[in-house]
């Protein structure tokens, strides 16, 4: 599972650069996303999803202990999410847990 | 014989194995293989799984449906084999077929292993859990609710040894 975290005023963007979080997966991302948040104090942590094309129940069970993980004091956002992740998102209600950006927050849509 | 409490649309059948009468029961047999038809058997194991769903969702009769349909395809099939890769095949692993086959506007889908079976031979309720309390929030336990919310007559056999779980799929968009 390779994740590209870049942080700038505040918010730490961590970029999927797989395809998929499934039950393959989703132990090592995970650890990582633990790894990544630990190596940085931004109270925001935006999780890009847009080359996310399919996340199954174990893979949106990791993003919620990434969130559980981070509160009280800091917030995991999502972003770009795919049809298919916000299906999975919708249909539990996951959607309204989180705070969804359309596409990569401001400032970080030219970088890296 | 535990008697299971009946979800919508779920039957439990715990008969021996009879043959269809004729013509009949073609939502739970894809016997007769048609046109659009794929039968697939793989390891029980979670990257063969992702092989897989990968494989069956390049080829028909996936591959010609719309995005939005292969996606609930892709949801319902991952969430079935890795009930069975976590739960069937937990103390000794196996195979998992899968059958699907394309008739009158719907996908049968059928999928087979030779692990443990159902806890009392019935299919989990999958009931929604409220998410209330952030330090609450479920990370698990999505699998049976997402099957039971994207399906069609959900049908779960205990027949020689194995389970069989068959349903069925729109393969048209519905309006909602």
């Amino acid at each position: 599972m390779e994740l590209v975290a870049q942080e700038r005023a505040g918010v730490l963007v961590i970029r999927a650069m797989r395809d998929r979080i499934d039950a393959a997966s989703a132990i090592q991302f995970k650890d990582k996303m633990r790894e990544l948040t630990g190596n940085s104090t931004a109270p925001r942590v935006v999780l890009d999803m847009s080359n996310i094309a399919f996340l199954d129940s174990s893979g949106l069970g990791a993003v919620v202990a990434v969130l559980k993980l981070l509160a009280p004091d800091r917030k995991l956002e999502l972003s770009g999410l795919t049809p298919t992740v916000q299906k999975v998102f919708r249909l539990t209600r996951m959607d309204s847990i989180f705070v969804i950006h359309d596409g990569v927050p401001d400032g970080f849509r030219h970088a890296g | 014989m535990t008697a299971c409490r009946m979800g919508f649309g779920m039957q439990v059948d715990m008969a021996r194995p009879k043959a269809p009468p004729n013509g009949l029961a073609m939502t739970h047999h894809i016997g007769a293989l048609h046109d659009h038809a794929l039968q697939l058997t793989f390891p029980g194991q979670p990257e063969q799984v992702r092989q897989a769903l990968q494989d069956v969702l390049a080829s028909p009769p996936l591959a010609d449906l719309a995005q939005d349909i292969r996606g609930t395809a892709e949801i319902v099939l991952a969430e079935v084999f890795n009930n069975i890769v976590e739960h069937a095949y937990v103390e000794h692993g196996g195979n998992i077929t899968l059958r699907l086959g394309r008739q009158d506007g719907v996908l049968l889908c059928e999928v087979s292993d030779t692990g443990a079976p159902m806890p009392g031979l019935c299919l989990p309720a999958g009931q929604f859990q409220p998410l209330e309390d952030l330090a609450d929030l479920p990370e698990g336990g999505f699998g049976w609710y997402l099957i039971r919310n994207l399906t069609e007559g959900l049908t779960y056999r205990r027949l020689n040894g194995g389970n069989r779980l068959s349903f069925q799929l729109a393969t048209k968009q519905s309006g909602a």
